[in-house]
């Protein structure tokens, strides 16, 4: 996030997008919600279901599923138009405007209404709103960048922002909701193909040289690794022949699983250290078993990219290792050792490598987390990004076109689904589900559909229904709900035994990689 | 001279901001007034009357929560008259429900009957679940009162124990409205709220409903708020008591809003969560995951020993044979097929110091960038 989570509090219009936030960041939804019932906050919600957001909503825009460049070059046409945007911050703060303004000139609010079937006025209404608050600030999450236009979705929030001047004040900002507790930090620590930490550019030479002296090695390559979403397809290939998976369960969680499957029976040789024995877990070759967060020290990042400290409360069970030790033993093994006293010494070598994380101290989180960058010790942590300046000097406009999704219904496969999480069960369910009451709530897969659909193709709440995309069928209990809009049906993901993504489509996004979860084409049946 | 207004209290004069309570001024300064219906976050709504004292020129006690400090003004925080205005609150509340906690008076008669009905309710022969951690055993402590001089009187409300999460125990509620400011104002879930009015006033779920078939999504801030034991955990409720646990504070593993809570841990096990008051990001706040799914950490299924494949079929292991195999396997397939044959996938559950030795270990070691992980899922 660019501002803070008790920022939004702050906000004086709050525009959420592909963010189920009262089910996916229930303690962050709070913050909006008391803006809208104790501030007088406005809320624009663009969503294609009907969540409990919409609830608190001054005005809730239903897009067609994959069609976010295009109502957001709409607004960004009627802010140009009527001369809402903010003059003096895009002269002074950013380059490309007259580009960007070229682009968005056709995104009338009618020819949007034709893509995205937001009514022309409720799209002007919101453009307004935005423009005119004096504090604004957008919320969103992966219902904007697991498609395959998800980057250029993304800037097209960042263009927006940055035309009404709504950057690097209280109450403002461009915000991703991060959905895993330590996403950030995993980014952060340059858990990327082409990034050290603290997003050191692994292709840099000079960067390359530091680190081969600060970890007393040669030949660190400077060659762009692969992402995750290139590595299945390399193994499918035999490039690549090993696989060491930490703590993360793509068999249930990556797109198309049927494909991925293949893809890592391919491998030569696959480690997977985890809590439990993971659907990925039982197709590897060695399993080692490692700590939970309750079991060990260390910091986790979260959204607001606060550094803030994990505690040992319990004894790990059995032999369960820190993944931390794990590492180092093997790394040790292989001929580079490794080894620190703890966590709390490997932050300090963090600090010693990483400029945004210079000053973070076990001593100075101890009561509360540090926001990066936080370049020394003497340094308060910054809350609030852009402030002065963007990182790179002028913010860049992209004037971006949009592109219809990868996949789009057709005769065979006449409806969308989209797919997503729930409030009771969490990623692939590995945790959640261990936790009686939670499977109460939320005990099974289900579909997610309009009455009029379930009318449509004849089925009912509480039946069973078969769902075929072109990539596989599940079957799952019908939910008929107002929350779906009719046309579209929605699935949360975190069922390994209905796996909604033995339907979804590994399309990429291609600067990011990120697969098309968000949108694919399906077929519905009543169930035998 | 100091040109910002100031007010005595108990014969100290301090200074104050312009808008801040009598209370507010009084625990900055580490004098205990005494609150119940009080919820910080919320607006005062001056319910309990507890809290109240004697200000100098004014006709009666005043709630320290609900009035701004004014300049000049005198107040007494402990003088007779509130003492004595504090106990006839403490009594009448401690008739009413079954507060068991033995404050109630010693030996008329009509204890044992009550302890033996109280029990049968709760479907226990302990004291009352909360006992040790509730803010009206702790008053009625401190000022030195029972609820004898009043007849008991029966809650007509049954308990509610069929939703997994929360019991809600009637018999025990004072009605102060702290889960009500909780969960509409704190939380905004709209899923409680006063209901019927009078004498038979209780705290209920849209229509009166269980919670389970309410708008209640179980963060439990209510039980958090909740000073006595009309709100409690159910898995906490009659299993642990506050003294047998111990208490770390720590970061949820769930989310990305990394809400700050503290884990009670009885005998090596985590048994019950809450948030971590007065911190950000979440000021005390969680959500569903976060207080009630901590089951997994002690669940049966997690892994406790290496395992290594032979034949198709896992056998347990030593961690020396699993790591000689991990370490042999990928020497040999780095050197027959190079670094970028190997990918790791690092974790967006594990620590930021592991996911940096888990990019130092692919990159160093391994001499490779294929590392990701799935965030992008
Ligand atoms: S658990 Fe949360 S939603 Fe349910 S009644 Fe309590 S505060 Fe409200
Ligand atoms: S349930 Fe607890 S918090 Fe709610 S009114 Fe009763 S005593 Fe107060
Ligand atoms: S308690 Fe809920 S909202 Fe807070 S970090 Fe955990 S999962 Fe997220
Ligand atoms: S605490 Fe002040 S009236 Fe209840």
């Amino acid at each position: 996030m660019t501002n803070t989570i008790g920022d939004i509090e702050e906000a004086d219009v709050l525009l959420v997008t592909g963010s189920n936030t009262t089910e996916n960041h229930p303690v962050l939804s709070s913050f909006a919600k008391r803006a809208v019932k104790f501030r007088g906050a406005k809320l624009i919600l663009v969503d294609p279901r009907k969540i409990g957001m919409a609830e608190f909503a001054h005005v809730w825009l239903r897009q067609n599923l994959g069609t976010d460049v295009a109502w957001l070059n709409g607004m960004m046409h009627v802010i140009i138009e009527e001369g809402l945007y903010n003059k003096g911050f895009v002269e002074s703060r950013t380059n490309g405007f007259e580009d960007l303004k070229k682009t968005v000139a056709k995104y009338t609010p009618e020819y949007v209404e034709g893509i995205t079937g937001i009514p022309a006025e409720d799209l002007k209404e919101a453009a307004r709103l935005y423009a005119t608050a004096e504090k604004a600030s957008i919320l969103y999450c992966m219902g904007i960048t697991q498609h395959t236009t998800g980057t250029d979705n993304v800037k097209s929030l960042a263009n927006l922002a940055m035309l009404c001047g709504h950057m690097g004040k209280p109450g403002t900002g461009v915000n991703p909701l991060r959905g895993q507790n330590n996403v950030q930090g995993a980014c952060d620590m340059g858990g990327l193909p082409n990034v050290y930490s603290g997003y050191q550019p692994v292709a840099d030479l000079a960067v390359a040289q530091k680190m081969e002296s600060a970890w007393g090695v040669t030949g660190l390559s400077t060659k762009p690794g692969l992402t995750v979403t290139q590595m299945m397809p390399a193994a499918h290939e035999g490039k690549l022949k090993a696989l060491y998976v930490i703590g993360e369960n793509p068999l249930v969680s990556d797109p198309d699983l049927n494909h991925a499957r293949k893809c890592l029976e391919h491998l030569d040789f696959m480690v997977v250290q985890d809590i439990f024995l993971t659907e990925t877990a039982q197709m590897a070759d060695v399993v080692l078993p490692s700590c939970c967060f309750a079991e060990k020290d260390g910091t986790f990042s979260n959204t607001e990219r606060r550094v803030q400290r994990v505690r040992k409360a319990v004894e790990p069970p059995g032999q369960a290792k820190d993944d931390w030790e794990i590492l180092c033993a093997l790394s040790t093994r292989m001929g580079y050792p490794m080894t620190y006293a703890g966590p709390r010494e490997i932050m300090e070598e963090i600090a010693r490598v990483t400029p945004s994380y210079g000053g973070i101290t076990y001593e100075r989180i101890e009561d509360e987390g540090l926001h990066w960058p936080c370049p020394n010790v003497e340094h308060p942590g910054t809350p609030i990004l852009h402030k002065e300046q963007f990182t790179s000097g002028k913010g860049n406009f992209h004037a971006i076109e949009y592109i219809p999704p990868a996949e789009m219904a057709d005769e065979e496969y006449p409806l969308y689904l989209t797919t997503g999480r729930v409030l009771y069960q969490y990623h692939t369910g590995t945790m959640t589900m261990k936790s009686e009451g939670l499977n109460e709530k939320a005990p099974e897969c289900f579909v997610e559909i309009s009455p009029e659909d379930a009318e449509k193709y004849n089925v009912k709440d509480g039946s069973r229904a078969m769902i075929r995309s072109r990539r596989g069928e599940i079957r799952v209990a019908v939910k008929v709900s107002p929350m779906a809009v009719t046309g579209t049906v929605f699935i949360p993901f975190h069922f390994a035994q209905a796996a909604a993504n033995t339907l979804t489509n590994a399309a990429l996004d291609p600067v990011c990689k990120i697969p098309e979860f968000k949108v694919c084409a399906v077929q519905l049946k009543q169930a035998a | 001279m100091d040109a910002q207004p100031s007010i005595t209290l108990n014969g100290n004069t301090f200074s104050f901001t312009p808008g801040e309570t009598i209370l507010e001024v009084a625990r900055r300064h580490d004098i205990d007034i005494p609150t119940l219906c009080h919820l910080k976050r919320a607006t005062p709504t001056g319910a309990c009357r507890i809290c109240m004292v004697e200000v100098e020129g004014a006709r009666t006690l005043l709630a320290a929560c609900a009035t701004p400090a004014a300049d000049n003004m005198v107040v007494h925080t402990e003088s007779p008259k509130v003492v004595d205005a504090r106990k006839a609150i403490l009594r009448l509340m401690l008739s009413s429900g079954n507060h068991n906690c033995a404050v109630r008076g010693g030996d008329d008669e009509d204890w044992t009957a009550f302890q033996l009905r109280v029990q049968k309710d709760d479907g226990s022969d302990a004291l009352c679940p909360v006992w040790g951690d509730c803010e009206l055993q702790n008053l009625a402590y401190r000022y030195q009162v029972s609820g004898e001089r009043f007849p008991a009187v029966e809650t007509p409300y049954p308990m509610e124990t069929v939703n997994p999460f929360i019991v809600r125990d009637f018999s025990r509620c004072i009605l102060c409205g702290r889960c009500v400011q909780a969960c509409n104002d704190v939380q905004v879930n709209h899923a409680i709220n006063f209901g019927y009015r009078g004498s038979v006033t209780k705290i209920v779920a849209s229509g009166d409903r269980p919670l389970k078939d309410s708008n209640c999504v179980f963060c439990g801030e209510c039980v958090q708020a909740c000073p006595v034991g009309a709100l409690v955990e159910k898995d906490v409720r009659y299993r642990h008591r506050p003294w047998e646990m111990k208490k770390v504070r720590t970061t949820c593993s769930y989310c990305g809003v990394g809400c700050q809570m503290i884990l009670h841990v009885k005998e090596n096990q985590v048994v019950k969560v809450t948030g971590a008051q007065d911190v950000p990001p979440n000021w005390g706040s969680l959500c569903v995951k976060g207080r009630f799914g901590f089951n997994f950490i002690a669940s049966p299924d997690r892994l406790k020993t290496p395992l290594v494949k032979e034949n198709g079929a896992f056998r347990e292991a030593t961690w020396e044979e699993a790591l000689d195999k991990v370490t042999e396997k990928l020497q040999e397939i780095k050197d027959r097929h190079g670094s970028d044959s190997i990918g790791v996938l690092a974790s967006a559950r594990t620590t930021n110091e592991e996911n940096y030795l888990a990019q130092k270990f692919t990159r160093a070691v391994l001499k490779t960038n294929n590392i990701d992980h799935c965030a992008r899922l």
